[in-house]
């Protein structure tokens, strides 16, 4: 079995993986990163979302193959020391109910007010759509990123 | 956390752990679960410990899948305790309740208050001893005992020496605060259990992970009641990673499972791969015929002949009826999919004659129950713990993939997490009925419905559940009496028999019924030349004219005048009557069915594509606990609707489910989500379950929106421009 070594929330980490292998799998199953979940395998429901080179990418689509090397950044490593905004909005607006899906509507979430400190609501359904939550908590969302953005931005 | 229950035996009030612990009961709900639950070494399934630093932990038997109640609950009880909410946490029991059909607070709200009004006065008296004075001169605030006249005080934690020497009060005997005297119950509080859900901290069913634990998947027949012929396994065990495959037989009714070929591996990945390489001949089993069309076929024959069942047998002949006019109409709603974001799962050990799992379940107690009739072991040898369930809406509350986690746990000696693919959750699952009604109606000169009768065919869900020959024909899929007043009713139910499996689904029939009654009272409206609201409220404002109960219907007949509160309430909110613009529309529907709700939504309908734009709901639910929750609640299954109203279903091909994943069964996406406005009625009555409470009337105020838009009237869920008559 080949071994790759992965960048993961900082640290240096080396698995024996078939190189086919979806991130996912490797995060969840290998490495004990649970906060990433599995929701349909196939990138339409962003419950894996993760941080590659602070890109959202639907983890159960990259094969570890493409993942090594990269720098990986999970919901565990989101706010190490201190909650990323996009999380301090989420607990103040109250948003998530069952929570699955909530890891990976916040991964999309943070990368999109990396590249977009203040987006539009236009804005916010371009980089959301992919993120499904059954739950349909997606008014409390919307609410939690512009909160979010205003508070990166103060 | 564990607490031996057999602590607890014959004493309610105890010291554990230096802890003073009060045992009390909660109620289970609504849905029916095999056997009763019942716990053979306590009375009691939970129980509050005051710590001696104050701090209180309530061990509660509910499950926590979204709906809040790890916070309402708590609440209920901290109100009555006078406890410092900032110091209040909770503790999943190792056991728990069925949680479903909105009940956990209904069912609730006076044990959980009793209880800690127990507390509240175990804490008085022992604090009254020590300082030698009467409990009339003791108050209670944050967790203290105060003695006002003396500036005295001491905290319940100093306290729990004390308390436990002394005789627990009668529970029954404690009196409760009266409402204007909550500080507590009302106030918007977040949710215990947010924050470790926005930092991947939650675990989850499919987030068990114990040392040495292995994955399994089973490979399942496309077909309803398909079981594998004969399979070769193997290419799957040459799949690295791969340890064992092995044959899962089907279970029949009660716990039906499809059964299939189980492959077990290291990795999720590794047993999915394992699967693919699986070569399997199926045996399609008997209902390789059935398709979609084929059952809609057999609704329409249904419907255009006598019902199997009749409210009245007699029957009251709408059409001998004198009338001004006569409406009927066809409406029809699919199979819907739970769709849980996390699919169905569970981690099972059985080792040295014990077994251990955990299981994201909304009732673990039944899950030990029916891992111990697969395991032929005592249900004592059984422990479940409850993990956080991603979603509920119904779906965990079968038996299946307990008992699949049972099978497979009987072949291997490690931990091992059976885990259910999107496709397995999509193409398995136990569906929300499909059906159709032939709803007809008679008014008179001024308006006034004389008749209303109500045809339902549909795949009953207590069909599927019943032992060969068991399943009696009766109106329980049929919707509570309507609100509104009708001298001659008649609802009827016809059976049509499928092999597609079939449970409750948030709000159940509720979530087909709405559909039907409250967009044909919209067509009634449109008939009678009246405004839709103001036809619905005058209606209302009519002598009321008492129905037959429907079949387990237990509640005490609605208060028309609640009912018409909301309706103004929401009409004012929703802008009702005021311009919108050119292919806009505005739509109302109105329910007593969970609570005293009405809705209005606002649609743009442009190029066949329907769009909502806004939902807006009024509500009286009796005493709202936390508004926080209570909103959350309403929002969420608002769009729960709109999701089903506007895209979901399930289509039969082949006698298995067509759809698959999340690519062709399409479920709400932010895109599509309105802006959603919920108002609430202030109430001091008991409160009302608020899980399913949207669902009724989200579907029927769309549907009517779109005719005020467009002017094309909608009878065919998921709703489409396009539709052709039924």
């Amino acid at each position: 079995m080949p071994q790759y070594t992965l960048q993961v929330n900082g640290q240096s980490r080396t698995v024996d993986a078939d190189g086919e292998m979806p991130l996912l799998w490797v995060l969840r199953d290998l490495l004990q990163y649970t906060g990433t979940k599995y929701g349909c395998g196939i990138g339409m429901c962003g419950a894996c979302t993760v941080h590659v080179n602070g890109k959202a990418e639907r983890s159960c689509l990259t094969p570890v193959s493409a993942a090594a090397g990269q720098k990986i950044v999970t919901i565990e490593g989101l706010g190490q020391d201190t909650l990323h905004a996009a999380q301090k909005a989420w607990i103040a607006e109250q948003v998530p109910q069952c929570g699955y899906c909530q890891s990976g509507q916040i991964m999309s979430a943070a990368a999109l007010l990396a590249t977009t400190p203040h987006p539009t609501d236009a804005q916010i359904d371009d980089a959301m759509a992919g993120n499904i939550c059954r739950c349909a908590t997606y008014f409390r969302i919307r609410k939690a990123i512009h909160r979010a953005a205003q508070e990166v931005a103060s | 956390m564990t607490i031996s229950r057999r602590r607890f035996l014959g004493t309610s009030a105890a010291l554990a752990g230096g802890s003073f612990v009060i045992g009390f009961t909660l109620r289970a709900v609504a849905q029916d679960t095999p056997g009763a639950v019942t716990d053979k070494d306590s009375p009691f399934n939970a129980w509050i410990h005051v710590k001696p630093d104050s701090s209180t932990e309530l061990v509660l038997a509910q499950s926590e899948m979204g709906q809040g109640v790890w916070t309402s609950l708590p609440m209920l009880l901290a109100e009555e305790a006078d406890l410092d909410w900032e110091r209040v946490s909770v503790v999943q029991s190792e056991f728990s309740l069925g949680t479903g059909g909105s009940g956990s607070v209904r069912s609730n709200y006076l044990p959980l208050r009793r209880a800690g009004a127990q507390v509240r006065a175990s804490m008085i008296a022992a604090a009254a001893r020590a300082w030698k004075v009467p409990e009339s001169e003791c108050t209670t605030s944050k967790s203290q005992v105060l003695h006002t006249a003396t500036g005295r005080k001491l905290t319940y934690g100093e306290l729990v020496p004390q308390a436990c020497k002394l005789p627990c009060p009668d529970a029954k005997s404690m009196k409760l605060k009266d409402p204007a005297q909550f500080t507590l119950i009302g106030t918007a509080r977040p949710h215990l259990d947010i924050p470790d859900k926005c930092t991947g901290a939650a675990r989850f069913g499919l987030d068990v992970r114990l040392p040495g634990m292995v994955y399994a998947v089973i490979a399942r027949c496309p077909t309803f009641g398909g079981t594998p012929a004969k399979f070769d396994a193997k290419k799957a065990l040459a799949v690295p990673g791969v340890l064992q495959v092995f044959e899962v037989p089907a279970r029949g009714h009660r716990v039906y499972t499809a059964g299939g070929v189980a492959v077990v591996a290291k990795s999720t990945w590794a047993a999915m791969q394992g699967r693919k390489a699986l070569e399997i001949t199926w045996n399609y089993g008997p209902s390789h015929g059935e398709t979609s069309e084929t059952l809609r076929t057999q609704m329409k024959e249904a419907l255009a002949k006598a019902p199997a069942w009749t409210s009245d047998p007699k029957g009251d002949d709408l059409d001998s009826l004198p009338a001004e006019k006569r409406v009927e109409a066809l409406y029809e709603f699919p199979f819907l999919a739970h769709a849980t974001m996390e699919p169905m799962n569970m981690t099972i050990h059985l080792r040295d004659g014990k077994c251990e799992v955990w299981a994201p379940s909304q009732g673990a107690e039944a899950m030990r129950k029916v891992v111990s009739e697969e395991l032929k072991m005592a249900e004592t040898d059984i422990t479940v713990h409850t993990t956080f369930m991603g979603g509920g809406f119904g779906r965990r509350y079968t038996y299946d993939f307990p008992t699949e986690a049972a099978q497979i746990a009987q072949h291997v000696s490690t931990p091992v997490q059976l885990v259910w693919t999107r496709e397995d959750d999509m193409t398995h699952d136990y569906y929300r009925p499909a059906g159709m009604r032939r709803m007809r109606a008679a008014l008179d000169a001024q308006g006034n419905v004389v008749g209303w009768s109500d045809h339902l065919a549909d795949v009953p869900i207590s069909a599927f559940w019943s032992a060969p020959g068991e399943y009696k024909v009766d109106g329980e899929e049929l919707p509570p009496p309507i609100p509104y007043p009708v001298p001659h009713v008649r609802s009827a139910f016809t059976p049509i028999t499928s092999a597609v499996p079939r449970a409750w689904w948030r709000s159940v029939e509720n979530s087909f019924n709405g559909f039907g009654v409250e967009c044909f009272i919209d067509e009634l409206a449109h008939a009678a030349g009246q405004d839709p609201y103001q036809f619905r409220k005058r209606l209302l404002q009519m002598p009321p004219i008492p129905q037959a109960k429907a079949a387990g219907e237990d509640r005490t007949p609605p208060d028309p005048k609640r009912l018409v509160t909301v309706l103004d309430l929401v009409a004012e909110k929703g802008g009702w009557g005021t311009p919108l613009g050119p292919n806009r529309g505005r739509g109302i529907a109105c329910t007593t069915t969970y609570a005293y709700i009405a809705e209005v939504a606002e649609v743009t309908v442009e190029n066949e594509n329907i769009r909502v734009d806004r939902l807006v709901m009024a509500i009286d639910c009796g005493q709202v606990v936390n508004p926080n929750g209570a909103r959350s609640q309403l929002e969420g299954g608002m769009l729960f609707a709109l999701s089903a109203a506007l895209k979901e279903a399930i289509t039969i091909r082949d006698g298995g489910a067509e759809q698959q994943n999340f690519d062709d069964y399409s479920v709400l996406r932010m895109p599509e989500a309105p802006a959603l406005e919920t108002y609430f009625v202030e109430s001091h009555d008991d409160p009302h379950g608020l899980g399913e409470a949207a669902i009724w009337l989200t579907g029927p105020a769309i549907a009517n929106a779109v005719f005020a838009a467009a002017g094309k009237r909608l009878r065919r869920m998921p709703l489409r421009m396009d539709e052709k008559a039924v």
